[in-house]
């Protein structure tokens, strides 16, 4: 872990307006936020720890545990909202077993909401990864994790 | 002093005009990220390799959003001598079939095109350009959007880009400041602060630094205007911060740039690359002396961010907090202690327009009082949603019924919902006000940055008021109590009133929260966070009453106050609901009509949209009819 953070962290001088920078580089290369990172973050721009966390809990984009392989993200923007984006989420959530932010316990998947993507013409949207699958509908659910995971 | 420019212009033009004048054909895919979405990236593999395969020699461009998201993917053909054709819903199969029939055989297939650009298009084929999405648009901000290749710095020079800035150039800074006072121009961000006195603000000040700062932490939800523009034509908004950069005496300038808007920051970056390229950004710009380099911080996922005072915290490197007033002004002190000029994306990307064509030209647009125009994410239950740009003033009825071709499967329209989490719903009797900031203000909402959603009869008002709140909730930075406190109040009773729980006094309840939340909040996002609220009461008062009084939900929206029930007589026992209902909550066998065990049920409405519709056998219940077939169930 201290070496993929180092290697993350290896183009930055520590500056103090590095910090959000560094938390996404870290982040980029292991996937979330170990402690031990956040510590050499800290280190490397000499403030305390728990303002470089409380920084990086500010900030919706940042993860303190490992994710699934794959993430399911819910597009919950005005208009998938309008057009029922709220049942494909409860539907997802049924099937995965999981809360939306939670993480399947074979590390899989991790279910997400997210506001807008940007295709409200394809609303409701949901993306596993980088794959959009566009107009869901609650019962479609399944079949959406089904081609996201050949095993399921 | 501009004599270098005219070379890198003259350059760019013939080259532009090398590729129009060719005889090769031109391929064009829209691949912004709603293109992209929808899977164009697969349609741009596939045509490069028949390409390939078929030995035709063609130009492949990968171009950004021209605004009908509707009919993604769009894939343009211009064959040399010939309008511009352009084909909707593009898969990699059909993809195939255009090169094949068009580019080999000649054939444009009218039954797969939308439409022509142009004039002399084939007799079968609608034109596009003067039809009913595109002829009530005046296409300002958006003008290469779709139209150049968004990499290639030379399209951009070649329609009429970096002059605006050649000029400018040429020009003294308080000169540009009077060009853009009498232009009228408002900020595009959402509250439509004059932009000339913002940049006077800025000049003012001496100082060894100072910034030019872009937002582009465009987060309302149902909003992606900023992201096109920067996806679409990159260079625009950097020129407009060149311009501004040269007009404050600033040296520096930044991107805030959402981080969930890769692909902005992927071509942001190229173009910054290659506007280096050419000496029109770093030191001694186009050999006059002016220096100006830019660079993007990425956001890390805080709608607060978009407030001028927690961007500046957020780039400094901390949390993202608001600063209360009073304070210095930004263009005071702003990033680092040093004057800062920040504005949105739409407000850059339009400077270098004026500069080049003039402060009338830019007047003649819109109105008076909001001269030019404004870009809107047309969304939600419309037949055609879209990136769109209307002159200030005209209809919200024509945006919708004309532009977005009206409601989604002919439903019956309830209500039009502008400015996002700070902005408000307007209904039907409102459809006759002319858009500009101020009348927008005057209703109940807003302009804000450009969302425009419709909403039909079987949307919920309140529901739509309590999404807001969530979001504004969620996204409060926890500073100042009316904010933090205030919207989790305002929540709970709205919570309360969608699931039941109402009581008389409730509205005026959330009225007077939301009027101290308003007062007493030390930003825009508290001040503006119990709009969605207000504007709901005050023009759907009934649908709140009709949840807290008569525990109904008229659009049958809201769980807690609709049950599910199936008409045994419609029932034809076809076991289509009762395969898939995720909870088993429904029992029945062949020839015996099914029965929805209500204990059971969870109201996710997947039998509603499982029987088929020819039956219509689920339905839906709420108020009194759902009391009394309750009631009927136990007795």
């Amino acid at each position: 872990m201290q070496e993929l953070t180092n290697k993350a962290l290896s183009a930055f001088e520590g500056k103090r307006n590095e910090v959000i920078p560094m938390l996404q580089a870290v982040q980029d290369e292991i996937g979330y936020l170990p402690e031990e990172s956040i510590r050499t973050i800290a280190e490397m721009i000499g403030m305390p720890e728990s303002k470089v966390y409380g920084t990086a809990t500010f900030y919706s984009q940042f993860y303190f545990s490992p994710r699934g392989e794959r993430t399911v993200k819910v597009c919950l923007g005005t208009a998938c909202h309008v057009r029922g984006g709220m049942l494909v989420m409860e539907a997802l959530e049924r099937e995965m077993s999981i809360k939306a932010g939670d993480t399947t316990e074979d590390f899989k998947f991790s279910l997400e909401r997210v506001n807008c993507v940007g295709s409200c013409a394809l609303a409701p949207v949901v993306m596993v990864d980088d794959d959009v699958f566009g107009r869901v509908e609650s019962k479609e659910a399944k079949e959406v994790l089904k081609q996201s995971d050949p095993e399921l | 002093m501009t004599r270098n420019f005219d070379l890198i212009e003259k350059e760019a033009i013939e080259r532009w005009e090398n590729t129009e004048k060719s005889n090769t054909p031109q391929i064009y895919v829209g691949c912004a990220t709603c293109g992209n979405a929808t899977g164009a990236q697969s349609v741009v593999k596939t045509i490069h390799k028949q390409l390939e395969e078929k030995r035709l020699d063609a130009v492949v461009k990968e171009i950004g959003c021209i605004g009908m998201c509707f009919a993604e993917v769009l894939v343009d053909v211009i064959k040399p001598g010939k309008p511009r054709i352009s084909y909707q819903g593009v898969t990699p199969e059909i993809a195939e079939e255009i090169i094949e029939s068009y580019l080999v055989n000649d054939d444009p297939r009218p039954d797969l095109a939308l439409g022509y650009f142009g004039e002399g298009g084939p007799a079968d084929l609608e034109r596009i350009d003067t039809g009913e999405v595109f002829k009530n648009q005046q296409r300002v901000i958006l003008k290469n959007c779709g139209v150049i290749d968004p990499e290639n710095i030379n399209e951009y020079i070649a329609h009429g880009g970096y002059k605006g800035l050649a000029k400018s150039l040429e020009k003294d800074q308080e000169e540009i400041i009077g060009i853009l006072k009498d232009s009228g121009l408002r900020g595009r961000g959402g509250a439509g602060f004059p932009a000339a006195r913002k940049w006077e603000s800025c000049l003012k000040p001496k100082a060894d630094q100072k910034y030019v700062l872009c937002n582009a932490d465009e987060g309302d939800p149902g909003a992606f205007m900023d992201r096109s523009v920067l996806e679409g034509d990159p260079h625009s908004v950097i020129e407009g911060m060149l311009i501004a950069g040269y007009t404050i005496g600033a040296s520096k300038g930044y991107f805030y740039v959402r981080a969930e808007y890769p692909l902005a920051i992927k071509r942001l970056r190229k173009a910054i690359e290659q506007a280096r390229e050419k000496n029109l950004l770093g030191e001694n710009i186009l050999n006059t002396g002016f220096d100006f380099d830019l660079e993007i911080f990425q956001g890390a996922g805080a709608f607060v961010c978009g407030e001028s005072t927690a961007l500046i915290m957020s780039i400094e490197g901390n949390r993202g907090w608001p600063k209360p007033l009073p304070r210095p002004r930004t263009s005071e002190e702003g990033l680092w202690g040093k004057p800062t000029l920040l504005n949105n994306v739409k407000t850059f990307s339009v400077v270098p327009q004026i500069l080049s064509k003039g402060a009338d030209w830019f007047k003649s647009i819109g109105t008076e009082g909001s001269p030019g125009t404004a870009v809107f994410a047309l969304t939600g239950k419309i037949k055609r949603s879209g990136l769109i740009e209307v002159p200030m003033g005209i209809e919200l009825g024509k945006i919708i019924w004309e532009i977005g071709g009206g409601i989604l499967d002919d439903k019956k329209f309830k209500a039009v919902q502008t400015g996002g989490p700070s902005g408000g719903c307007l209904p039907e009797d409102k459809l006759d006000l002319p858009v500009d900031f101020d009348t927008l203000v005057k209703a109940g909402s807003m302009m804000g940055s450009g969302g425009m959603v419709v909403i039909d009869e079987s949307t919920c008002m309140v529901d739509v008021a309590r999404y807001f709140l969530d979001f504004t909730f969620e996204e409060s930075c926890g500073q100042c109590v009316p904010c933090r406190q205030g919207t989790q109040q305002m929540l709970e009773v709205l919570n309360d009133i969608c699931e039941g729980r109402g009581r008389e006094g409730d509205i005026e309840h959330l009225l007077e929260l939301g009027d101290s939340i308003i007062k007493s909040s030390i930003c825009g996002l508290g001040q503006t966070a119990p709009n969605p609220v207000l504007s709901t009461v005050q023009y759907f008062r009934d649908e709140y009453e009709a949840h807290i009084r008569d525990k109904a939900c008229p659009a049958l929206v809201c769980k807690n106050l609709i049950m599910f029930q199936i008409n045994e007589e419609k029932c034809t026992a076809c076991g289509r609901c009762r395969k898939a209902c995720p909870v088993e909550a429904i029992s029945g066998e062949k020839k015996v009509p099914h029965k929805i065990d209500q204990d059971t049920c969870t109201r996710c409405g997947i039998c509603f949209s499982e029987c088929p519709e020819r039956f219509s056998a689920v339905e839906r219940l709420t108020g009194k009819e759902k009391l009394a077939a309750a009631s009927g169930k136990e007795g």
